[in-house]
């Protein structure tokens, strides 16, 4: 039974290029995380030979007080073995105990690094990564996918090494006992090497699939979570329950069942083959004891061997499970350590200087990666320190898309964008953004309070400069009206707060900053009139000194500008100032004058 | 204990399942319990008679055995998985579902994150415990009550003495049981925090990387990662401490059994043989026992999971249809709002006060007002995203309160603010709210919403695909989508949130002329901070702190001179300042322009 759902691609994508059986390097890039624990590791392994000792010498204990003090009829001695017992046990208890913490802190602090590390490489991934990859399976990488790691981490690595002592023991003591016997156990080998081989090939494929399901479903629950108002205000509930509980939860349950399936088969497949061997034993065996060829003590050996033989067998094969489990989750954790960083930091770059302000667009354009219209087409612009440019055209031309590469959020496709004279490609993404503010068209707030929003900005500024530049924004009003004030807490997204509340945070922020190059991409689309015609009149300080970017399509924050250029389609129409544009009679006269005919 | 109960009742469709399960499992450890006897057999009888057929038989036996206990094996482990898959496919359809139906309230407190870490991890670990820790249990209870009653009917003085150490252990496995569902229930709600930083993370991925935070960030990952960490050493402690100490305990219990058996034997009332046999017995003890660990391990995993997944669904969604509610046939579309607050939870401040309206059928109602001043929170009320906290809204003069929202919403089309779209095709997010639009029907609320042209050029069209939330559209853009959305639903009422705030000038006409259009023969709801679109309205309102402070006709309002004309004046001040530029100019340089001024928008489009 195999399911019939397919997910959409770009969940299973990686399905294919993987599907190469075992990949030593899926394993060697988990041992990468598990190397700086070594020590740690060889030292618990070293314990537990202490306790695997102790506990092989239970039988042996037990058979010194029968012999030799009961037997003997010795009271004495017999308390003194048993003396001894109880103190080779509290050793094992100890070592045992040991060994336990010891292993799982490895374990916890192996997860912490993989989680750690997975983080630190999604704030490096550049922001096209985003447009691919949802919330939801960032969520799975990083929390289910790491969660299979830890029974391994934790378990099964040692208990993988216990189980491959044990059996090779037994073999000795099987061999020594008595050969012949040896190999008629070990007829049913190769069965057993086939059927692993066989299952191993299987349960990868299934695993794989649990684990898409898994990013699968909450692909989807996080969209639908993030977009709860849409669903409610469109009524979208009855027949998004359907998609959830007859597709993606279903196909959950299916891969589930898959995986369930041949789990199940392959423990009984070893338990049959165990069986097989002591069947075997005890008919030809039996036969040999009868021909006297051997021992009837050495057949009831034999048979107890056998039973210690497939105990750590059929172990091994639950933590192979584990195993298959934690190597599907681990390649899907390399996969996004691997994804390489589109928008990174030359080895040799520099620290941006403090900034002037100069900004020039050399014959950039640009494409988004996932679509090879050019967005931006041969872009020349020159903007000295200090200069207000206004960046005005229709919807989709191309704005915001020039300020993202203004702010290296992504590289030219072609030509190149340089600040103070220095292409933007050879210094570091921090020294530059630093000295850099933005206003983004989508006000983002995060979970504290409003005042650690406005902190964002720049996290050691004084409550006073704190007040200062929500009041140059005009916020300052409604925040001290707002339940707690500056320490009211927003919620996830800013929703308990109107949306032209969230802008004027969000300006705020971007103040604070106290920016050599402020970028404002329709900054105060939701702001009243009012509000509006307040920062105007502080906007003209506020941008002095600093070189701005200001997107808008209210004419009001337009004017003023010392440049304002039009794009069209991506490409740069006009450019020039309110009353040269006017007088040029082009784009921008034709733009405004029916934006602005009743 | 109580959500684990209650989740045993999720068991009950699968009973039969459950009970064929438990039935293979218990065969299966009979069966298991044969194997000693069947070689002692070969070894007494087979060996000492000399017979060989007995060892064939015995020999095919013992495989027979070992099939039947392979097949018996795979059953129970595939049954158990099977229930517990199916536990968990009805668990996450019920969670899902009814966060579907959590009212906004809910979800402006709830975070997102916390919620799809309870839909998957929590759902897993109680998926777990359904399908094999319960008929563990079971299994557990039995083999208990036969290895005692064996061992008592032995020697009952041996029996109590070598059952000594088991009052620690299950005192032990008592005391940890309590303890760890709290440990677990602490671990979840620190994943369920690391989740919320990486939800954070992802959707504020710009911000972040605008203010060059991501040290910070990852400082603070660090510390919800680290939290993680701790609470998950602090459940590893317990295990460190018990796992270790229930194999002791046996090993003391050879050792009472050794010394006091061992005396017996020297006194002469007890066998070796005995002894021995004991022995074997207390070691069969020990697999259970260790299973009692990790069977209550796994019910406080379980308890924990329960407990965050109960606190979803027990939450009752307020707002939902009441049980004899109205289904609404095709509205005329009358608002009313009588006597109008809004308190929002938690808020100390009413957000809207003492609000009264009366909107006709096909009336045009334009909200004005400064940020903040409540106009979305007045709209919002409208399709009940909210309830009233005094007086009621009236929609055709039945209480929203006492409709069926569904029949309700339906036939409201509406344009929130923050326009999200859904990481599908763009034609899938225009049918949104109809999926069995027609395509020329999609193709119209396109147009309309002056959407169709720039759809068209994207090189896949209506079948491009945007990503999460819309990301890979312009902002204007997908406000031109989210308002096809809205028209698509062909609504009595449509509710138009400041749907045009990203939207170039230009654009904007079009759409408003569109508009024009479509708003007739509906009501009409539009918030907006140009006048250019608020004054064509039947009634403005003015809203200032939660209250409309004015309302009337754009002429009207002008002429009582209050924060109406005060926003009119601004706005026409910036405009004349634009005008006038605009005349001298043309009027100096090009006189020839002038005709097309007055002409209006002839080659603008
Ligand atoms: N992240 C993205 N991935 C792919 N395409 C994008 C992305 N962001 C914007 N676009 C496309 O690039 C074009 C320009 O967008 P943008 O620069 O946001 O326009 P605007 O001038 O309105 O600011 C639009 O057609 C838009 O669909
Ligand atoms: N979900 C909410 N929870 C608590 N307070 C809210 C919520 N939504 C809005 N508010 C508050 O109610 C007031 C009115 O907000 P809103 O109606 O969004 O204003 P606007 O007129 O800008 O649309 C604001 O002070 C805002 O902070
Ligand atoms: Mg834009």
């Amino acid at each position: 039974m195999t399911t019939k759902i397919i997910p959409p691609t770009f969940i299973t994508q990686s399905e294919e290029q993987l599907d190469k059986g075992y990949d030593p390097r899926v394993a060697q890039g988990l041992m990468g995380f598990v190397k700086p624990y070594y020590g740690q590791m060889l030292f618990a392994l070293a314990l537990m030979v202490v306790v695997t000792a102790a506990s092989v010498s239970g039988p042996y204990f037990v058979k010194l007080a029968i012999d030799e003090g009961v037997n003997a009829k010795d009271p004495i001695a017999l308390r003194n073995i048993v003396l001894v017992y109880l103190l080779v046990s509290i050793v094992q208890l100890g070592f045992n105990y040991w060994r336990v913490r010891i292993m799982s802190r490895v374990g916890q602090h192996v997860l912490y690094d993989v989680r750690t590390t997975m983080f630190a490489h999604l704030q490096r991934l550049s922001l096209s990564f985003y447009n691919r990859y949802s919330v939801g399976r960032v969520i799975t990488r990083v929390i289910n996918d790491v969660g299979t790691l830890r029974e391994f981490v934790t378990w099964a690595v040692l208990a993988i090494v216990r189980n491959l002592l044990g059996i090779v023991g037994t073999l000795i003591a099987m061999i020594a006992l008595n050969f012949k016997l040896s190999l008629l156990t070990f007829a049913v080998l190769p069965l057993m090497v086939f059927a692993t081989i066989a299952f191993r090939k299987a349960a990868r494929k299934n695993y794989r699939k649990v684990r898409a399901a898994v990013s699968w479903a909450n692909s989807i629950l996080a969209e639908n979570v993030n977009g709860v108002r849409v669903v409610q205000a469109f009524s979208r509930q009855q027949r998004n329950h359907q998609t959830f509980s007859g597709y993606v939860n279903r196909y959950f349950l299916e891969t589930s069942l898959d995986a369930a399936w041949v789990a199940s088969l392959f423990t009984p497949v070893i338990d049959v083959l165990g069986a097989l061997a002591t069947a075997l034993v005890v008919y030809i065996g039996g036969t040999a004891v009868l021909g006297e060829s051997i021992t009837a003590g050495v057949l009831i050996a034999f048979v107890l061997y056998i039973d210690r033989f497939f105990e750590p067998i059929r172990d091994l094969s639950r933590r192979f499970d584990t195993l298959q489990s934690t190597m599907a989750g681990g390649e899907r954790i390399l996969e996004l350590l691997k994804t390489p960083v589109e928008v990174r930091d030359e080895e040799n770059a520099n620290e941006m200087e403090s900034i002037t302000g100069a900004v020039r667009f050399g014959h950039v354009s640009f494409h988004y990666s996932d679509d090879p219209a050019l967005v931006l087409d041969q872009i020349d612009l020159d903007v000295k320190p200090g200069e207000t440019v206004a960046l005005v055209g229709e919807t989709g031309a191309g704005k915001t898309t020039i300020v993202k590469l203004l702010a290296r959020f992504h590289d030219p496709t072609e030509g190149c964008v340089l600040v103070d004279g220095v292409d933007l490609r050879t210094v570091t993404q921090q020294s530059l953004r630093r000295q850099m503010g933005m206003v983004l068209q989508d006000p983002f707030l995060f979970n504290g309070t409003v005042k650690e929003n406005i902190l964002f900005g720049r996290l050691d500024a004084k409550d006073e400069e704190v007040i200062a530049a929500a009041k140059a924004v005009g916020a300052h009003d409604f925040i001290i009206n707002l339940k707690n004030g500056y320490d009211t807490s927003v919620e996830e997204g800013g929703v308990t707060l109107s949306v032209g509340q969230r802008q004027l945070i969000s300006f705020a922020r971007a103040l604070l900053a106290n920016p050599r190059i402020l970028i404002l991409d329709e900054a105060t689309s939701s702001v009243d009139t009012q509000t509006e015609h307040i920062i105007q009149s502080a906007l003209a300080t506020l941008l002095k000194g600093r070189t701005s970017f200001v997107i808008a399509h209210r004419l009001s924050t337009i004017t003023n500008a010392d440049k304002i250029v039009v794009i069209e389609g991506g490409k740069i129409v006009e450019q020039g100032t309110h009353t040269e544009l006017l007088t040029k009679q082009g784009v921008y006269y034709d733009l405004y004058r029916t934006g602005f005919q009743e | 204990m109580k959500n684990l109960i209650r989740t045993a009742a999720f068991l009950k469709p699968y009973a039969w399942q459950v009970i064929a399960t438990l039935v293979m499992l218990l065969t299966l450890t009979g069966l298991n319990l044969l194997v000693p006897r069947i070689i002692q057999n070969v070894i007494d009888d087979g060996l000492l008679r000399g017979d060989t057929t007995y060892l064939i038989r015995s020999a095919l036996l013992l495989l027979g055995l070992g099939l039947g206990s392979a097949l018996l094996g795979m059953g129970n482990r595939y049954g158990s998985e099977w229930v517990a898959a199916h536990v968990g496919y009805d668990l996450r359809n019920r969670m899902y579902d009814h966060i579907q139906y959590l009212p906004f309230s809910y979800h402006d407190h709830a975070q997102s994150g916390q919620l799809i870490s309870r839909c998957i991890e929590d759902v897993r670990a109680i998926e777990r415990f359904a399908g094999s820790s319960i008929p563990e249990l079971v299994r557990f209870v039995f083999l208990t009550i036969g290895i005692l009653a064996v061992m008592v009917s032995a020697n009952a003085t041996l029996a109590l003495i070598s059952l000594l150490p088991m009052i620690p252990l299950i005192l032990m496995t008592a005391s940890f049981g309590t303890k760890i569902g709290k440990l677990f229930f602490a671990v979840d709600m620190a994943v369920g925090e690391v989740s919320n930083r990486l939800q954070e993370n992802v959707t504020g991925v710009q911000v972040v990387r605008a203010f060059a935070r991501e040290q910070y960030e990852i400082r603070r990952f660090e510390a919800a990662n680290k939290d993680v960490f701790v609470k998950w050493l602090h459940v590893i402690d317990e295990w460190a401490k018990i796992m270790p100490t229930t194999n002791w305990l046996i090993t003391i219990g050879t050792i009472l059994i050794l010394y006091f058996g061992g005396q017996m034997v020297i006194d002469g009332t007890l066998t070796i043989g005995a002894v021995v046999a004991f022995n074997a017995y207390l070691l069969m003890m020990a697999e259970p026992a260790q299973a009692l660990t990790g069977l209550v391990n796994a019910g406080g995993e379980a308890a924990a999971g329960a407990q965050r997944v109960f606190e979803v669904l027990d939450t009752e969604p307020d707002i939902r249809s009441k049980k004899d509610a109205l289904t609404l046939s095709t509205l005329r579309g009358e608002v009313e709002f009588r006597n109008v607050s809004l308190k929002y939870q938690d808020e100390k401040v009413s957000s809207l006060s003492d609000v009264n309206l009366q909107v006709h059928r096909n009336q045009i109602v334009a909200l004005i007002g400064p940020t903040g001043s409540g106009k979305t929170s007045l709209i919002n009320l409208i399709p009940r995203f909210y309830d009233v906290t005094d007086g009621a809204v009236l929609i055709d003069r039945h209480d929203v309160r006492d409709v069926e929202l569904t029949s309700l919403r339906r036939q409201i089309g509406i344009v929130l603010q923050t326009s999200l779209l859904f990481s599908d095709t763009i034609k899938a997010n225009i049918a949104y709210g109809r999926p069995d639009a027609t395509d020329e029907e999609i193709f119209a609320a396109a147009k309309a919403a002056q959407a169709h042209e720039f759809i068209e050029s994207f090189t896949k069209g209506y079948e491009t695909i945007v990503g999460e939330r819309g990301v890979t559209l312009s902002g204007g853009q997908r406000q031109r989508v989210a308002i096809a959305r809205a028209l698509l639903m062909d609504p009595r009422i449509l509710i138009l949130d400041d749907s045009l705030s990203s939207v170039d000038t230009q654009t904007e006409k079009l759409i408003q002329s569109a508009l024009d259009v479509l708003m007739e023969g509906r009501t009409t709801f539009v918030i907006a901070h140009r006048l250019s679109t608020v004054r064509r309205a039947d009634m403005i309102l003015v809203m200032d702190k939660g209250q409309i402070v004015e309302h009337g006709t754009h002429d009207e309002l002008l002429a009582r001179g209050g924060l109406y004309k005060e926003i009119h004046d601004l706005q026409l001040m910036q405009r004349d300042g634009f005008e006038e530029a605009m005349i001298e100019s043309i009027l100096t340089e090009k006189p020839q322009h002038e005709n097309t001024i007055i002409a209006g928008r002839s080659n603008s489009g």
